[in-house]
């Protein structure tokens, strides 16, 4: 009930965004869709005539099916850039299989016998096609339409992660928040427009079963029309800023930046947390989000904004544990605190550049600095049936990098076994993981632990005012109260939020800070 | 004396094999308007073959076709076929038409009149026992087996084409609905001027529609005549062998009362009626008054009749 009225109160407040996003949903599913009509439909019509390349394409059609979704989306950025067009590409391939499939299981349905019959009685071969075989096939070919535009409706809430909006905008940012009123924002006026889509498709296919004409142009013009709600104009400024969906919803990322900053002039598009640098590096955008220790930064040549106004809060990297581990292997905190105060800001952006751009194995890496600090000890022999000690870590190579050194710290120090669990995916993930035994440990940053985790009071968060130290002990405070989690000592590096433009264009702007940012939006 | 009409249909030499296996082999014949000939044999004897190449719905290897005097291969497949009523064993009805709409395809395909089409669908329907109020909305689907095959009859014989082809178009049916459908066909005044090409297996139904029967066997004709020269003539041991088993019933249709009681023909009988009609009229309820014959006269006429026939093909 509670969830009902936040969710209702967010549509409120959101309401613009709300109708601007499905708008674009609908587009992208509907011009996807016309897109895969128009060459899925005569695909299927050519391999009925030519059985002997079924095989083929409908075996084609379906490894593109099996492509999972961003990453067929991250190899069309290079080729079609960000925005619409990779997420109608990428729609579009997925709805093709169910649509060729379709086609041509609808005329190979036809019974020879009506078409012996009707060539026999003098219909030309186009005639048998437009008179007979697509009128028959109609209801199949309609029902892969309909399910293509249901897989697409689904899909279509990815192209969040592109630049091209829609009704993942707020899916995205809401798993990223941890805020599951966000999610069900997004999600359920998705499911409504799968099942809107649906039926409308099975009006058109009902208004007129018999009357092929009728129903090809009913398709046709509904769906140019449902895909130009996407061409309604977007805002447009003197730089287009790319974000990640976590950045815009939480409150120190862009809501706090636009109040303190006053950027009122950046029109800005949602983009897979993945995909801004190299947004960024390919000039599609100009101004991204990113952490300020990422390895790409060095890699692509660009600049990280000073945070002049001290907008975003310190994020030290901290790990996190659960202190009956600790009980029960008391040698594991020497050993873990080894690390403490040992990775500087420019030392955390060698090993991420290392690790992103160079693509070394986070393994590798993790050792080689060990070994540069003299902390590399070899693995101490397997003891069979050792205790298990699992490491966790979010999906960026900054935490592989991380739970590898403390993965080679333990098994050269301590006879504990190790299992790494890398790839637990957001923060929310990786807390409700460790929270629930699930591992023992993970790297997390004091930001994150205040802002996403915690989430206290506006007037707690200014009363601490973004002193590292003040953050630090409030979040150790709060999380063995109300958790019984544990934070350790800091590493030394401060991976917070920062603004970042390509070097050489922040050169010739001249923006260095986040204020002359602000200030050359406002010329 | 005017010169003689040319033959409606002509098959030269015709030829198909598919590819090792030859299907019809040097097949010839000459079809005289408002003929009927049934294309008689085995299964696989290469019968619907030799149909589907009048059509083009099959193209020969090699032989030609020529209707009206032209040769099948210069005209246009779907103008040819339009001028050639067509019914198959599985009727193939258009299952998203209805039945007027079905009977109105070849008409509409000529162009034909929407009022004409009407009129003309709805003159065929109450021929063939289907009263249009209440068939001709409906979907085949709706249909039993004998009124589809009826509707695809009627749909051959729409835009009134001067040549018929049939594939088995009885083959489906129970025996009861198949006897009166085809002797709704015997009778069916469209059909008299036709010229009609039949393809069945059935010996019987052949001897009861056919004023020519081509027999065939793996692909070549094994004898090409009458009714009545196939039944007493057999060109061949497998011709004889073929009537063998229904021979008795066969000469009973084929033989006339003409024929049996020759001149001593009794006043007022009907000389075209055959010896199994008569013995029908003879045998159905009380004695018939107008009969000029009983049955055991009838018999001993037949079995002279048969002994003639006998000794004539033996001299």
């Amino acid at each position: 009930m509670e969830t009902l009225s936040a969710l209702f109160t967010f549509w409120h407040a959101q309401a613009g965004k709300l109708g601007e996003q499905t708008l674009q949903h609908i587009g992208l599913t509907a011009a996807s869709l016309l897109l895969a009509v128009l060459v899925g439909g005569p695909l299927g019509l050519f391999l009925s005539r030519r059985p002997r390349w079924a095989p083929a394409v409908l075996g084609l059609a379906g490894v593109l099916q099996t492509v999972p979704s961003i990453a067929l989306l991250g190899f069309l950025i290079p080729l079609l850039g960000i925005g619409p067009k990779p997420a109608i590409f990428a729609l579009f391939l997925y709805s093709l299989l169910p649509i060729i499939r379709n086609t041509l299981a609808g005329i190979q349905g036809v019974p020879p016998a009506v078409e012996e019959a009707a060539r026999g009685l003098g219909l030309t071969d186009g005639q048998v096609l437009r008179q007979v075989e697509l009128p028959l096939a109609l209801p199949v070919l309609m029902a892969g339409i309909r399910t293509a535009a249901v897989i697409n409706v689904g899909v279509a809430t990815l192209a969040a992660y592109v630049a091209a909006g829609g009704l993942g905008e707020f899916i995205f940012g809401g798993i990223n928040l941890n805020n599951p009123v966000m999610i069900l924002a997004g999600a359920l006026p998705a499911a409504g427009l799968a099942l809107a889509f649906d039926a409308l498709l099975g009006g058109v296919q009902k208004l007129s079963a018999r009357r092929l004409r009728q129903t090809g142009a009913a398709l046709l013009v509904a769906l140019p029309l449902l895909a130009g709600g996407y061409l309604l104009p977007r805002a447009t400024g003197k730089l287009l800023a790319g974000f990640s969906p976590e950045f815009v919803g939480r409150a120190d990322g862009l809501p706090g930046l636009t109040k303190a900053y006053g950027l009122t002039h950046l029109p800005s598009v949602v983009l897979a947390p993945a995909l801004v640098y190299e947004a960024a590096h390919q000039a599609n955008v100009d101004v991204i989000d990113g952490y300020s220790t990422d390895g790409r930064i060095r890699a692509y040549g660009l600049r990280v904004l000073r945070d002049d106004r001290r907008v975003f809060p310190p994020y030290y990297a901290v790990p996190v544990v659960r202190p009956a581990v600790l009980r029960a292997h008391p040698e594991l905190r020497a050993v873990l605190a080894q690390l403490d105060g040992q990775i500087s800001d420019s030392a955390m952006t060698e090993l991420n550049y290392r690790a992103d751009y160079l693509h070394e194995d986070p393994k590798v890496i993790a050792e080689a600095f060990l070994r540069r600090r003299g902390l590399w000890r070899a693995p101490r022999p397997a003891v069979p049936s050792a205790p298990v000690v699992r490491l966790g870590s979010k999906i960026f190579a900054e935490q592989y990098i991380l739970i590898e050194m403390y993965a080679a710290l333990i098994r050269g120090n301590t006879d504990l076994a190790v299992e790494t669990k890398s790839g637990l995916g957001a923060t929310s993930i990786c807390f409700e993981a460790l929270r629930t035994g699930a591992i023992d440990l993970y790297p997390e940053y004091t930001g994150t632990g205040l802002l996403v985790l915690l989430q206290p009071r506006p007037q707690v968060v200014d009363s601490l005012g973004g002193r590292p130290a003040a953050v630090l002990s409030y979040v150790r405070a709060e999380f063995r109260r109300r958790y019984g989690l544990e934070w350790l000592a800091p590493l030394g590096f401060n991976n917070t939020y920062a603004l970042l433009m390509r070097g050489q264009q922040a050169r010739q702007l001249g923006i260095a800070s986040v204020s002359d940012l602000g200030g050359y939006l406002r010329k | 004396m005017p010169p003689p009409l040319p033959p409606v249909i002509r098959v030269a030499n015709l030829c198909k094999s598919y590819s090792t296996q030859a299907v019809v082999q040097d097949v010839s014949f000459e079809l005289a308007a408002g003929e009927t000939l049934v294309l008689l044999g085995p299964s696989g004897c290469g019968k619907t073959t030799l149909l589907k190449m009048l059509n083009r719905l099959i193209e020969p290897d090699g032989g030609t076709v020529a209707i009206n005097g032209h040769n099948v291969q210069a005209q246009r497949p779907e103008v040819l076929r339009r001028g050639i009523g067509y019914v198959i064993q599985q009727v193939g009805l258009l299952p998203h038409y209805t039945v007027a709409e079905n009977i109105a395809v070849v008409p509409r395909l000529l162009g034909h009149a929407p009022a004409a089409i009407a009129e003309r669908t709805t003159a065929l329907l109450t021929r063939l026992h289907l009263p249009p109020q209440r068939y001709a909305g409906q979907l085949p689907h709706q249909l039993s087996g004998g009124q589809q095959q009826r509707v695809g009859l009627a749909r051959a014989l729409a835009a009134d084409p001067p040549i018929i082809l049939l594939d088995e178009p009885f083959g489906a049916l129970d025996p009861l609905t198949r006897a009166s459908i085809r002797r709704e066909f015997r009778e069916l005044e469209e059909l008299r001027s036709k010229t009609v090409v039949l393809v069945t297996h059935d010996v019987t139904e052949a001897f009861e529609l056919a004023d020519r029967i081509v027999l065939l066997d793996a692909g070549r004709v094994q004898q090409l005549g009458t009714p009545r020269e196939l039944l007493f003539q057999p060109a061949n041991d497998f011709v004889r062998r073929f009537f063998a088993a229904e021979r008795l019933a066969l000469q009973l249709r084929v033989l006339t009362l003409g024929d049996v009681f020759g001149t001593q023909l009794p006043d007022g009988a009907n000389p075209c009626l055959t010896v199994h009609e008569a013995l029908e009229k003879l045998t159905a309820g009380p004695a018939n008054a107008t009969e000029k014959f009983t049955v055991a006269q009838l018999m001993a006429a037949f079995g002279e009749a048969l002994q003639r026939e006998e000794d004539a093909w033996k001299r």
